[in-house]
């Protein structure tokens, strides 16, 4: 079989995963995705393993301990969705926006009467 | 020994003046240490002088430090001219003291008025005495800022606080030209030593005296209160009238005069400066006349009278009349000290400056009224009293001068003939206003005496005397010259005939005994029509209100200097605030819009975070690959 297929496929898969992490707004959906991508990059141990005829197998170990990480990831992952939506109601990703720096309003001239109120002050 | 002695008397007054600071508020010990050290000073002027007698110069100095290449030293140096120029400081701030004690007693600042006063005398004595040029500064600039304090006294009162401003502002817009020239002295002379830098004048080493002479010129305009800085005098009388007796009659602006003197072969190297000397001296001594005439305020008028016998003095320096200007020097110092302090009597007693609130006043005060009639005709300069001698020694050297000086003697002759009028003219009109007439508010003449104090007559009567009498000094005819000594502080019986003689010529004295009395003829036909009038009124009509005000001296300088250094100060401070500090608020300003643009990134959503952050990787794998495909 030629080499090129499992990669492709590879990046195949890493490219949905990718679109799911960054453009889907189920906390689910996007537990899915971490998951694709996490295949995707197994698929490219293995395949290198086979391709560079690995005599200890590191590639095959690695998926290996990926694959008990990855459960144990998205174990974790369910326990916050499920927290949020318990909390939320609600699970879209889109709406939890509680890290935004919240924008206020502070523009010049406002600058201007604070150094004319500290001016004030310091005279 | 004389020097050591010269060097405590000017030490004397400023331990004085520590001791009366230390006090605290106790009157009796302010009286003791304000009076005893001045006292004992003026005693020890007095030794020195007399033991002086014409010898040459003694100096003793005693290095103190180095400025640069140049040594400064202490001590005292004494010649003929400090000699009695310290008699008279000396004398004169002993009188003062003296009156002040009970004219000023009562007052609750008059510990520090009697300190301040004290520190003045040793600062004036220290300019006397100096034997170094930079020492002589030190004093001079002490006097400046003691005259600063004094006439802002009465701080409470506006017109207080701007007139000691404007008499600093001004005296410092001379001092800085008389430091440079100070400067410019000593460092061509090598030296800042006095006899030095007169050794130097005589051998002729300075480059461009005309202008060191014009740099130490403006110091003495400065301080002298002459034409263009005078007009920090006449608003100086805002402070007490001891004051005005003791700095603005007899020594601070006598201290101008004496440097001139002191420093004199360096002014006769440059004979430019002379005619501006006497220029200045001209339009100095009639105006500032002119405006006595005109003065209401019976203090303005002393000090407008002062401003112009300085002027008289700076314009006999100018004709190279040495001796005589300094005779008048101290015959003023004298009779103006005398005229201040009966003037201060008066304006207690009557309790107005004004001369209209006073009149009819010589029953009430009779004491007050024989030593200030002696003061005012020593003013006016009628015969025999001491003004009389010192104004025509002025005119005599002035028609006499020859040389380099004929062309100010010209000048100052004409100017002071005029003024010699008008002086005599102002001096009638005070007399008549403050003792003659109906009183304003009492008809009756006969009322009681109002006589002030013992403690205030004494010092009059004892003004008086030499105010009367000094005119004996030209009875010995050159002796006076001959005890001043020489221009370089050589004994004066080496001068022998070239040493001036005081005795007043003949046609110079009758041209101004004719001006005087034409002059005070017309003010007293004024004063004859209408007792109760003002005769400056009648007599100058349309012009007085003109020099009631001076010439609108304060209004020209306001204009000229005042108002574009104003207009310059607002827009310095227009560019502060709107250039200066729009660039620092810029770079404020600029980074808050920065950091709110990056706010906005800042959406929360971490699924445009982790697209940004591919993206950066995306865009940092492409330029690596690039780059590596490139090299």
């Amino acid at each position: 079989m030629h080499a090129v297929y499992p990669l492709v496929l590879g990046a195949l898969l890493f490219a949905i995963g990718l679109y799911g992490v960054l453009a889907r707004r189920s906390a689910i959906a996007v537990l899915m995705a971490i998951e694709l991508l996490l295949n995707a990059v197994t698929l490219n141990l293995v395949s290198f393993g086979a391709i560079l005829r690995d005599q200890y197998g590191m590639g095959q170990i690695f998926t290996l301990f990926i694959i008990t990480i990855a459960a144990a990831e998205t174990g974790l992952g369910l326990a916050i969705v499920l927290l949020l939506y318990r909390q939320r109601a609600t699970s879209d990703l889109g709406e939890q926006r509680e890290l935004a720096e919240p924008v206020e309003p502070y523009d010049s001239d406002e600058l201007l009467a604070v150094d004319e109120v500290e001016a004030g002050a310091a005279r | 020994m004389i020097t050591v002695l010269a060097l405590l008397a000017s030490l004397l007054p400023a331990f004085g003046a520590a001791v009366t600071f230390a006090g605290g508020r106790d009157v009796r010990h302010v009286k003791f240490w304000s009076t005893a050290p001045v006292a004992a000073a003026f005693v020890l002027t007095l030794i020195v002088a007399l033991d002086h007698g014409t010898g040459g110069t003694s100096v003793r100095g005693w290095t103190i430090g180095t400025a640069g290449d140049y040594s400064i030293s202490v001590g005292a140096r004494v010649s003929g001219l400090s000699a009695l120029t310290a008699v008279l400081v000396a004398g004169v701030a002993l009188c003062v003291q003296v009156f002040s004690a009970s004219y000023l007693g009562g007052e609750p600042r008059y510990a520090s008025y009697a300190a301040l006063i004290s520190l003045f005398t040793a600062a004036m004595l220290t300019v006397v005495y100096a034997p170094d040029l930079i020492v002589l500064l030190v004093g001079w600039e002490i006097m400046g800022a003691c005259s600063y304090f004094l006439i802002g006294h009465y701080w409470e009162k506006p017109e207080a606080r701007s007139a000691s401003i404007k008499a600093f502002l001004m005296t410092k817009a001379g001092d800085v030209p008389f430091l440079f020239g100070i400067i410019a002295l000593g460092v061509q002379a090598h030296s800042f030593q006095i006899f030095v830098v007169l050794q130097a004048a005589h051998n002729d080493v300075y480059d461009h005296p005309g202008w060191i002479a014009a740099l130490l010129l403006c110091g003495v305009l400065g301080k002298s209160a002459q034409f263009p800085l005078h007009s920090w005098l006449p608003d100086a009388m805002a402070g007490p009238t001891p004051i005005s007796a003791l700095i603005h009659a007899a020594t601070m602006v006598a201290a101008g005069i004496y440097v001139v003197a002191l420093l004199y072969p360096i002014f006769a190297l440059a004979p430019d400066v002379l005619i501006a000397m006497a220029v200045i001296a001209a339009i100095t001594m009639c105006g500032a006349a002119l405006c006595a005439l005109a003065q209401t305020d019976v203090k303005k008028i002393l000090a407008y009278s002062t401003v112009s016998q300085l002027a008289y003095m700076l314009g006999g320096l100018s004709v190279g009349g040495r001796s005589q200007a300094m005779y008048l020097l101290l015959v003023h110092g004298a009779f103006k000290a005398l005229l201040f302090l009966a003037a201060g009597v008066v304006i207690h007693r009557v309790g107005s400056n004004e001369l209209s609130a006073m009149g009819g006043l010589r029953f009430r005060m009779p004491i007050t009224y024989g030593t200030m009639t002696i003061g005012l005709l020593a003013l006016a300069g009628i015969p025999p009293f001491s003004g009389f001698f010192g104004k025509e020694g002025v005119l005599g050297a002035a028609f006499d001068a020859s040389g380099e000086f004929a062309a100010p003697g010209k000048i100052v002759l004409t100017f002071g003939l005029i003024t010699a009028g008008i002086t005599a003219a102002y001096a009638l009109r005070m007399w008549l206003g403050i003792f003659h007439g109906p009183f304003p508010d009492a008809p009756q003449e006969h009322e009681a005496r109002v006589e002030a104090p013992q403690t205030e007559l004494i010092p009059l009567i004892l003004l008086a005397i030499p105010a009367a009498a000094l005119g004996v000094v030209v009875l010995f005819g050159s002796d006076f010259s001959k005890a001043l000594g020489g221009w370089y502080g050589e004994s004066g019986s080496l001068l022998g005939s070239s040493a001036a003689d005081l005795w007043p010529g003949g046609f110079t004295t009758l041209l101004s005994l004719l001006f005087a009395l034409g002059f005070g003829t017309l003010v007293f036909l004024a004063w004859r029509r209408n007792p109760q009038a003002d005769p400056a009124v009648t007599l100058l009509g349309p012009a007085r209100g003109l020099l009631l005000n001076g010439f609108y001296f304060d209004r020209v300088i306001a204009l000229a200097l005042v108002r574009p250094t104003r207009a310059a100060a607002r827009l310095v401070a227009y560019l502060d605030t709107n250039v200066l500090d729009a660039y620092v608020r810029g770079s404020g300003v600029g980074a808050r819009g920065l950091g709110t643009m990056l706010r906005r990134l800042q959406t929360g959503s971490v699924q445009f975070y982790l697209t940004c952050l591919f993206l950066g990787v995306v865009i940092m794998a492409a330029v690596y690959a690039y780059v590596g495909t490139v090299s």
